[in-house]
């Protein structure tokens, strides 16, 4: 663990990986460091905003020196099921990328249990990985200006939901009814940093 | 007679906004808020509101609004108003209209009593970057006031300064990739100016480029208000209030918090220093 100053708010703890990140999420989830307004966990750091008038950062970083990870992973945490119709406009030249047919992208992409590691790019968008064997699809060439919410695509190691309608470079292979992020339910977002998701061809 | 403001015109900018949404950044929801804290927060205390009730946040005046009823309304920031730092009756019908200000950028208008649109997440804070809250104000809005509120303050100025205009110096921290720049201290050594793309996710500066000291890309990372982040370019961005909550290129320094308020006044063309060390380790 490494922790690297983040201006006279933050502080930024470097861990060895993924695995590393969501269990010192989970730890930090399960038993909140007094005066810490935020976690956000990302691919290799976990970000620790402070409230300045409760704490300080000495007595933040100490305190997530001496945090336990927990197991975040691959270990029981809710399992969230989404039903997904796979006619994506990529899906071709995403089994063109991977070698095989649009039918095995599929049953891989059903027969994986993937993991929301974190958050970002707008919210509720959650970057899953996946449990056993990597999965590696190039981005678009050329981003779409416009994706519909509900896509489901894959880019990287990743796969995502896109929540609304934004720009995306994601190769999209398929969409689902679910709605992602509601701002109107609790928690507003579905894909949460330790959620395990299991798509299932609608 | 109902509690409400109507919006006659709104200026280049004007937003509904509070305290924002903190502790949501795990769900990729970011802060928010006022992009100058302080202000909001005196504007509220001026009128006897909890500091973090919503105002309306207008940008480079223009903002005109009508009240519904007689209210107690008050301005702070960039002086644009008769009502500036000085809780003022409003009456019912009357019309309080901000000019253009001479220095600053962003003005306050805090209603005694709070706007009261609807929270979304927790917050009223229009957050740009990410869509949530209401929508940016429109002429012929009418915007609901809130009726509980704590005593008045028993004050009739709030003796506060300006925001200044010209060259403004900042405090600088170290930013936790400030290792990945040949001279991390190239920061302190020049002037920065604010561009036009400037806005309230962050002031885009333009000056002696950053080099970098190594190639490759980061893997995004947490981030906050105040963080100086450097693309390619070599030309920081300095984020303010809507922020992304991670980012990809690498933070090489940070604003000392209680000097980001005033970099949220800075209008373009103005000229950023810092100061303060950002050594290597």
């Amino acid at each position: 663990m490494r922790v690297l100053p983040s201006g006279s708010t933050a502080l930024l703890v470097e861990l060895d990986d993924l695995d590393a990140v969501l269990g010192l999420y989970a730890a930090l989830t399960a038993e909140p460091l007094e005066g810490v307004l935020d976690v956000v966990p990302a691919a290799r750091t976990v970000l620790l905003v402070t409230d300045p008038a409760v704490t300080t950062l000495a007595a933040v970083e100490q305190a997530v020196r001496r945090t336990p990870p927990r197991p975040g992973r691959r270990d029981g945490g809710e399992l969230v099921e989404l039903p997904v119709v796979y006619d994506g406009a990529d899906l071709t030249d995403v089994a063109g990328h991977l070698g095989v047919d649009p039918d095995e992208v599929v049953r891989r992409h059903t027969g994986t249990t993937w993991t929301v590691a974190f958050c970002g790019f707008a919210p509720g968008f959650g970057y899953l990985t996946p449990d056993g064997e990597p999965w590696d699809v190039p981005r678009r060439d050329t981003p779409r200006t416009r994706v519909p919410p509900g896509s489901v695509g894959l880019a990287g190691g990743f796969s995502g939901v896109y929540p609304r309608e934004s720009p995306g470079g994601w190769q999209l292979i398929g969409r689902t009814d679910v709605a992602v992020f509601d701002v109107a339910r609790d928690p507003a977002a579905l894909l949460r940093p330790g959620v395990r998701v299991r798509f299932a061809a609608a | 007679m109902t509690r409400t403001l109507t919006v006659l015109a709104t200026g280049p900018l004007t937003t509904v906004q509070d305290a924002g949404r903190p502790g949501l950044g795990a769900l990729g929801v970011g802060r928010s808020g006022a992009c100058d804290r302080a202000a909001a927060a005196l504007a509220n205390r001026l009128v006897g509101n909890h500091p973090d009730a919503a105002v309306l946040e207008a940008t480079l005046g223009g903002l005109v609004v009508r009240a519904g009823t007689d209210l107690v309304v008050t301005t702070t920031g960039a002086r644009c108003s008769a009502a500036h730092d000085a809780p003022t009756r409003l009456r019912a019908g009357a019309e309080l209209r901000l000019g253009r200000p001479d220095t600053g950028l962003r003005t306050y208008l805090a209603v005694r009593g709070g706007i009261a649109v609807e929270p979304v997440l927790g917050s009223r804070s229009t957050d740009l970057l990410s869509g949530l809250g209401p929508p940016v104000l429109s002429s012929g809005d009418e915007v609901p006031v809130g009726s509980a509120a704590g005593p008045m303050p028993g004050v009739d100025l709030a003796p506060v300064p300006d925001p200044p205009g010209g060259e403004v110096t900042v405090r600088l921290l170290p930013g936790p990739r400030r290792d990945w720049f040949t001279s991390p201290a190239a920061l302190t050594a020049s002037a920065w100016e604010v561009t036009g793309e400037s806005n309230r996710i962050g002031l885009r500066l333009a000056g002696v480029p950053l080099a970098r000291a190594r190639t490759g890309e980061l893997a995004s990372e947490g981030m906050v208000r105040g963080a100086l982040q450097v693309p390619p370019s070599g030309q920081p961005v300095l984020f303010l209030a809507d922020a992304p909550v991670t980012g990809g290129y690498p933070v090489v320094g940070y604003v000392e918090d209680a000097d980001v308020d005033r970099c949220g006044q800075l209008r373009p063309g103005q000229t950023l220093r810092f100061r303060g060390a950002v050594a290597p380790r």
